[in-house]
């Protein structure tokens, strides 16, 4: 038996010499001491397996029709055996792959691993990552509910942006003048065919150059990458230190990507995938819509930017973060790779980091969203309950004012606080800021009768820490 | 071995003539894609110029509105594709200025489009996104929006009131 699978085996080989292609791959020589800084480019490429065989499967159930998908949807998460476990490794495969994609840059970077000869290894793992970015974008709008609909339409209007042809590129993007029948077929083909086929082909191009340029030695401090003796000293440590690649570097790889894999699949059982909103109908207008955790500091920066750079910012960031990414081989691709060298290097990771940290906790709290479910004051924070402070703080609700303004723990945060306003303005402060309104605060002097202003004055002059 | 001539290895083509050869052949698979290009980029650029005539929808007798109050009122999209669902459906804040006035705005708040409420009490439009405000006439009131809510043409017919209906307001 043995000898009759090793002879086919055998017979196998002698025709196709696969075999011996993949031995050579597995043991290709590798820099010796790689450690576990090596392990999240193959985590990444796990991660996108992953989103290919689970995405796979979910098509099977998926329609992909803008009046239908909704329920193909309800049907996956609550009726189809396991779905609801598929739909959230998808979910929790992509955060995964955004994730791993990032840390992997950043090593990358910090390693000084961009430099002569894999220049062009970075440019193919730039548009790799904003490939991976656009999966995530045009996968959060499969699931097709509200917000899925309304983000179409945030979507196409940054689009609509554009010079001259914006109008053109929000109509394509939305298959139409409007959302409808046709929008939601459009986002699929390119989520499912269109950006995973030119992923596969710049993955294959990222491996390739891998092989090609031999995977980047450990950093030393003190030894800088010149390009006119790069390779001779990388294949002097190659030949007198290398180590085949399967197993003596491979496992660390293999066991951290089979981690990444339990925790996607633990993760997507204990939680599950995101909860599906209402339905995709446009008329239904009670919604804020909102991207996935990996698009939302992009989404707090849009809030934030002071409202005349709204176009620029749609406009040139994007286009600026590219451009900055790809220059970075350009502008440095000898010198020093370690850290410790590399004080500006540091110092821009920690930036980067720390500002998209900021924009993600600042866009949990959506301090800039006016808070529609504010509910009216109650007595103990009103303070009285007769006489025109009780009407002010009445029409402080009504008016929506509430919305914005925060008094005592109560309303949102658009607006300055109003807790101790009766502190800081006088009557006719108060009086001059509700008739003529401020930047983001609408002038109510058409909107007031002269009584309603007067208690509104009256409930805010009460606002003092001393009463 | 080392002195095989081209002749030994087959007919080889004069250095002239392969670079011909090699000119045809790109220009012919040139040929090829652009066949195959044609079709697929004109597919897929089809929503761009599909007609999209606006047309009329009825939202109600005119008595059901009240003067000078603004209410949501839902429609279906003009000419929607079969498949489309509830997809098709789409609202505009409708406001009755008078006996015979209407004035209908998109729900598109014009700073990214989210959808703007209508708060009663308040007289005022707010986007629950980055909180644009917007008087009952649809004039900026505050916050990032750098245009009015767009129109959509308004008419009296047959005791209906008609909104009628077209694109996404972009830009």
């Amino acid at each position: 038996m043995k000898n009759l699978l090793k002879s086919l085996i055998d017979a196998f080989e002698e025709r196709t010499g696969l075999l011996k292609i993949m031995a050579d791959l597995a043991e290709h020589p590798v820099p010796p001491d790689t450690g576990w800084w090596y392990v999240f480019g193959s985590a990444t490429l796990v991660a996108f397996i992953i989103q290919v065989v689970t995405g796979i499967a979910l098509a099977t159930a998926y329609v992909s029709s803008s009046g239908n998908a909704y329920d193909s949807l309800q049907f996956i998460t609550t009726e189809a055996l396991m779905g609801n476990l598929l739909r959230g490794m998808h979910y929790f495969g992509a955060s995964a792959m955004v994730l791993l994609v990032g840390i992997h840059m950043g090593q990358v970077f910090l390693m000084g691993c961009y430099k002569y000869p894999r220049e062009f290894n970075w440019v193919t793992g730039v548009v790799l990552l904003f490939l991976t970015l656009a999966m995530g974008f045009t996968g959060q709008l499969l699931r097709w509910d509200q917000n899925a609909v309304w983000s179409v339409v945030v979507g196409a209007e940054q689009a609509g942006r554009t010079p001259i042809i914006g109008d053109m590129l929000a109509r394509f993007l939305l298959a139409g003048k409007t959302i409808g029948g046709a929008t939601l077929s459009r986002f699929f083909a390119f989520h499912v065919f269109f950006i995973p086929a030119i992923i596969f082909g710049f993955i294959g191009i990222h491996l390739f150059l891998v092989l090609h340029d031999g995977i980047s030695e450990p950093p030393v401090a003190g030894e800088p990458v010149d390009p006119a003796t790069y390779r001779q000293k990388y294949e002097k440590i190659i030949n007198e230190r290398g180590v085949p690649f399967w197993p003596d570097a491979a496992w660390r790889d293999v066991v951290f990507c089979v981690a990444v894999v339990a925790a996607i699949f633990l993760l997507a059982l204990i939680f599950g995938p995101p909860k599906l909103d209402n339905p995709p109908n446009p008329s239904l207008l009670a919604r804020d819509p909102a991207p996935d955790w990996y698009l939302l500091w992009y989404f707090a920066l849009l809030a934030l930017i002071p409202h005349k750079l709204t176009t620029p910012v749609i406009l040139l960031a994007p286009l600026t973060g590219v451009i900055v990414l790809l220059l970075v081989p350009i502008v440095s691709n000898k010198g020093e790779r370690h850290p410790r060298y590399r004080p500006w290097a540091v110092a821009s990771v920690i930036i980067i980091v720390m500002m998209i940290g900021t924009l993600w906790v600042e866009a949990e709290r959506e301090p800039w969203s006016p808070d529609f479910e504010a509910r009216p004051l109650p007595i103990a924070v009103v303070g009285t309950n007769i006489g025109p402070v009780v009407d002010g703080a009445k029409l402080f609700h009504e008016k929506g004012c509430e919305f914005c303004h925060e008094v005592s723990g109560y309303g949102g945060h658009r607006g300055p606080s109003l807790t101790w306003v009766g502190d800081r303005l006088t009557r006719a402060d108060l009086t001059v800021r509700i008739m003529n309104g401020g930047y983001n605060m609408p002038a109510f002097a058409g909107l007031l009768t002269e009584d309603q202003l007067g208690d509104l004055v009256a409930f805010l002059e009460s606002r003092r820490k001393e009463r | 071995m080392a002195t095989e001539t081209a002749q030994s290895r087959g007919e080889a083509l004069s250095p002239e003539r392969r670079v011909f050869i090699t000119k045809v052949s790109l220009a012919l698979m040139g040929l090829a894609s652009l066949l195959v290009a044609v079709p697929i980029i004109g597919f897929i650029i089809g929503p761009l110029v599909r007609r999209f005539p606006p047309r009329w929808r009825p939202v109600g007798s005119v008595d059901s509105f009240k003067i000078g109050e603004t209410v949501k009122v839902d429609f279906r999209d003009p000419s929607p594709l079969a498949w489309a669902g509830v997809t098709a459906e789409t609202a505009a804040w409708l406001r009755r200025t008078s006996e015979d006035k209407f004035v209908a705005f998109a729900m598109n708040c014009t700073h990214l489009g989210c959808p703007v409420r209508w708060l009663q009490e308040a007289d005022l439009f707010m986007c629950p996104c980055h909180g644009g405000v917007y008087y009952p006439d649809g004039r900026v009131a505050g916050g990032p929006p750098p245009r009015p809510l767009f129109r959509y043409p308004v008419r009296v017919h047959n005791g209906q009131v008609e909104i009628r209906t077209s694109a996404i307001p972009i830009g």
